[in-house]
């Protein structure tokens, strides 16, 4: 390994700080149509009728869709990627507000909105089902007709029953609460979009689309439109952030395909921020309770928890099709529990589907925030230090690989060595002695610790899959004769810096620059298959086929530089970035020579084909397991119930950092989504159906002055599967930092009782907390 | 309505709506592209650029009312091809991600420069407020405005400036 990782400016910065970066919306094509939706006013509703006449006579309206257009060309309705079916268009009732209905395709984007207005709907409203806890009760609306399972959705359980049971019995103490992850949005600040481009004479299509995973959506297209894969080429160029959102297909996306077969041209749609938040992916919507038992001493015994998953109208889920509740059962975190037992019941409402996005690491966010609520309130039971009861039952070095009662094998991990950093870091004890002067002088400080664990990385084929697509990535590596590189790869970045970090992790295999290696992706003819990037699986899974590739090509080079140098290719060895006649070291050659005459005429033994490159799919054997240890200091007027976050410890372990400034920003944005979401991110719904966050004047996304400067710390701990020992970060910290931010305010409002306060934490909910009259979180009841 | 506004030192002439925004207007009839749309509220501020020397969300303001006016965009920051050291400033200390904010970002820095030089954390903190990042939780982008302050041979030569 030849020194390529370390800190360094990412390659892509310098068309983005130029204003030179090419999103969606940037990109107009001669001829371009305009398409917008009509959306749903209602939450359930049948449509009576539809009347697109006077939209069509608008002159500059050059088509109108409906359901039944659609639905004449089989693209009515689509699968999801967790293997349900949704209305790209609606044909029957309408199931959320916001369902998209019709689509109008205009000459300019102004007048597509325009002659929205001219479609009259005639709706005859349904009662509507959005209290997911009254989804399964006799008589409630049903959301679902074309399915036979009411608004049931899936009932799944992992871990040991009995055994779970018989150690709650035995136990000492338990604990256990209701508490909500409300449903929150990830809000990129690019929305959705997708110009399509279809070009009837070859029969090709090309859409240019927000999409996490282009590959994916290639082969969904190609089965919802019935084009043959060969002719779909999907386009993803820069994206502005996706955090989940940008995995899912959108019916704007089939409807601009839709409109660009019917009329000829090439047709974009971009939604707008009420769009974005109110039919696109959601994320959580758990109502969970939870138990925790343990000894009188402090020895966490088991775990229980329910679960009732709001997955709203469709079942649109992006996960592993194994795991309906992604991967929760990973609840027992980092501790060493005996026994565990999850059970959850997904359910259909109606509002917008989604469930498994914003950086969630397929549901492990919820699961930490439930273990590590749950371990606070053990600790005020049992009146010890919450930091002391988190090291008294973190797994140890010694025991990893783990298994976990619910079936996780934990790679590696030094669990009790990340919780001393933080709380050195953070001063602890110094902060307690604060915490207490200030309670004396009526003054609310809060210290929340919360320390996760993640499985990032989905995953072995033999597990996971999404709509049959076994979880692996593939990566084409090409060197050119003067030595330069090009890797292609699966995986799409959203602002992490594969651009950069892919081109240190070929570099340090093939001891050139990482200038020297340029990284093509988001573009479906010009790379390898894949499944894109979410879940942090960049690095640990594509990252890994980038290494694997570049292995190769080192191997052949070793070949070739036997050939060149005329020795056995195993007198050769590969020492600071050549390949070296053993016991000769001044004799040898680096890739760049080794390329060219790689290229040349240069005989090469018999067996071995010219050039230097090299593809590899990556089938990774497990999960990584990055963990880390949070300290949240917040500080609460009780008067106005407002939330300060003052300080924010966090200790990452994700192995080996290829890049620590990207590793570290990535952390920092993790952060801010865990104050965003535990304070204030949240979709909430009124009794009819209504969506109360529709905008970002409703919807708040944190700021400078609601985010801290973080205290960041490192501990490593190589991933002992992957090639180089990293494992993913893209979503530790949005992961972790939520229960961080709820503990310590909870914390801050002890003296009041409060032993549990849902989320988000607005001035409101936590004035109420105090008062003793909390309320639903979710919804807005009236 | 004819409309003609000076972006970035060159003057555009066009027949437009009355009811285009600015954002419109310099991305789909110029088609400078460095200014983005993230929200319809005034609330997100990816579409900042500067209405003569001020700051505004250009999905706040009309087309027509930029008419007669001077407008700077990202496109119109480096001078004689070189970059601002707010520019600079953003790459070098990962003050970016998805870079989707970045122009607008970039924008209300040098404003805050130009006014201040040497801002404290407080006072660019304050500045950006009104402006969201989903990726970098806003420590490097005050990181990156720190860093210009210090790299900045520019300050104060830009007031009466021609933005170009």
């Amino acid at each position: 390994m030849t020194g390529a990782y370390g800190p360094r400016p990412r390659k892509e910065d310098a068309r983005f700080i130029r204003g030179q970066g090419t999103f969606v919306d940037d990109i107009a094509v001669p001829g371009m149509l305009h398409g917008a939706i009509l959306r749903s006013p209602l939450a359930h509703a049948r449509i009576v009728s539809l009347d697109v006449t006077a939209a069509l006579a608008h002159p500059a309206v050059v088509a109108v869709l409906t359901g039944d257009d659609l639905a004449e060309r089989g693209m009515a309705w689509m699968p999801t990627v967790f293997g349900d079916v949704q209305a790209v268009l609606a044909t029957d009732k309408v199931r959320f507000q916001g369902q998209e209905v019709a689509f109008v395709v205009a000459t300019d984007r102004y007048t597509a909105r325009d002659a929205l207005e001219l479609i009259a709907v005639d709706y005859e409203p349904l009662p509507p089902l959005i209290d997911a806890l009254t989804a399964l009760d006799p008589g409630a609306p049903v959301v679902r007709e074309d399915l036979p399972g009411g608004n049931r959705i899936f009932d799944w359980s992992a871990g040991d029953k009995a055994a779970t049971d018989a150690a709650f019995a035995a136990a000492d103490v338990v604990v256990g609460c209701d508490m909500i992850y409300p449903r929150s949005h990830p809000a990129p600040l690019e929305t959705c979009g997708a110009i399509a481009e279809y070009e009837a004479v070859g029969g090709r299509l090309t859409l240019t689309v927000t999409s996490q995973a282009p590959h994916a959506h290639r082969t969904m297209y190609a089965a919802i439109t019935g084009l043959p894969e060969h002719k779909i080429r999907i386009v993803s160029p820069d994206l502005g952030g996706g955090f989940g959102a940008k995995v899912p297909v959108y019916p704007g996306y089939l409807c601009a395909i839709a409109a660009s077969m019917a009329t000829g041209r090439p047709v974009k749609w971009v939604e707008d921020r009420s769009e974005n938040l109110m039919s696109t992916t959601f994320a959580r919507d758990y109502h969970m309770h939870g138990e925790i038992a343990a000894t009188a001493d402090g020895e966490i015994l088991a775990l229980r928890a329910r679960v009732l998953a709001d997955h709203g109208a469709f079942n649109a889920a992006a996960q592993p099709s194994k795991f309906p509740a992604g991967f929760f059962h990973i609840f027992t975190g980092s501790y060493q529990t005996r026994a565990a037992y999850c059970e959850v019941t997904g359910v259909f409402t109606n509002k917008a589907p989604g469930g498994v996005a914003y950086s969630c690491s397929f549901r492990i966010t919820e699961a930490v925030y439930l273990v590590e609520r749950l371990t606070d309130m053990l600790a005020r039971e049992l009146g010890m230090d919450p930091a002391e009861l988190r090291m008294r039952n973190l797994l140890r070095p010694e025991q990893f690989p783990y298994t976990t009662p619910a079936g996780w094998e934990y790679d590696s991990g030094d669990y009790p060595r990340a919780l001393r950093l933080a709380l050195d870091m953070a001063g602890y004890d110094e902060l307690r002695r604060e915490q207490a002067e200030r309670r004396a002088r009526g003054e609310y400080m809060g210290i929340g610790l919360s320390f996760f664990t993640e499985g990032v990385g989905a995953g072995p084929r033999s597990q996971m899959d999404i709509l049959g697509l076994a979880m692996s990535d593939g990566a084409d590596l090409r060197v050119h004769p003067t030595g330069k590189a090009v890797l292609a790869i699966s995986v799409q970045t959203q602002g992490q810096g594969h651009e950069t970090t892919f081109a240190q992790l070929v570099a340090n295999e093939l001891g050139i620059s990482p200038d020297d290696v340029d990284v093509v992706h988001g573009d479906t003819d010009r790379t390898p298959f894949g499944l894109g990037t979410y879940g942090s699986r960049s690095t640990p899974v594509s990252g890994a086929a980038a290494v694997v590739a570049a292995t190769r090509v080192r191997d052949r080079a070793r070949v070739v530089a036997a050939a060149m140098l005329e020795v056995a290719a195993d007198d050769l060895e590969w020492l600071d970035g050549k390949w070296r006649v053993r016991g000769d070291p001044d004799l040898g050659f680096g890739i760049a020579e080794i390329a060219r005459a790689a290229h040349s005429t240069l005989e090469l033994p018999a067996g071995v084909e010219g050039h230097l490159d090299a593809s590899a799919v990556y089938n990774p054997p497990n999960l990584t397991f990055p963990f880390g240890a949070y300290i949240c200091v917040t500080d609460v007027d009780p008067g106005t119930g407002e939330v300060r976050v003052r300080r924010f410890i966090a200790v990452d372990d994700c192995g080996v950092r290829i890049n620590p400034m990207i590793v570290e920003g990535q952390v920092h944005r993790g952060l801010a989504d865990g104050i965003g979401i535990a304070l204030m991110q949240s979709i909430v719904f009124d009794e009819t159906g209504n969506c109360l966050s529709g905008s970002l004047m409703d919807y708040l996304l944190p700021t400078s002055l609601e985010c801290p400067s973080p205290e960041l710390g490192e501990t490593v701990t190589p991933s002992p599967h992957h090639p180089v020992g990293a494992k993913g970060i893209g979503e530790s910290a949005t992961v972790g930092s939520p229960a961080a931010v709820v503990n310590s305010v909870v914390d801050a409002l002890a003296p009041f009782g409060v032993v549990h306060a849902d989320m988000p934490l607005t001035p409101g909910n936590v004035w109420r907390a105090i008062q003793g009259r909390p309320v639903r979180t979710d919804l807005s009841l009236g | 309505m004819k409309i003609t506004v000076t972006v970035n030192g060159t003057d555009y002439s066009r027949v437009v709506e009355p009811r285009l925004l600015l954002i419109h207007f310099l991305r789909d009839e110029l088609r400078l592209t460095g200014s983005h749309w993230g929200c319809d509220t005034s609330n997100c501020g990816a579409c900042v650029v500067w209405l003569d020397e001020t700051p505004v969300k250009s999905c706040t303001v009309l087309a027509v009312m930029a008419d007669g006016r001077r407008v700077t965009t990202i496109e119109g920051l480096p001078r004689n091809g070189a970059l601002d050291p707010v520019q600079e400033a953003f790459a070098a200390c990962h003050g970016l991600q998805c870079g989707f904010c970045t122009p607008g970002m970039i924008m209300t820095a040098r404003w805050l420069l130009d006014q201040n030089p040497d801002p404290s954390t407080e006072e660019i903190r304050e500045a950006i407020s009104g402006q969201v990042c989903r990726c970098t939780g806003y420590e490097n982008i005050v990181r990156s405005v720190r860093w210009a302050a210090k790299h900045d041979g520019r300050a104060g030569d830009r007031a009466g400036g021609d933005g170009a």
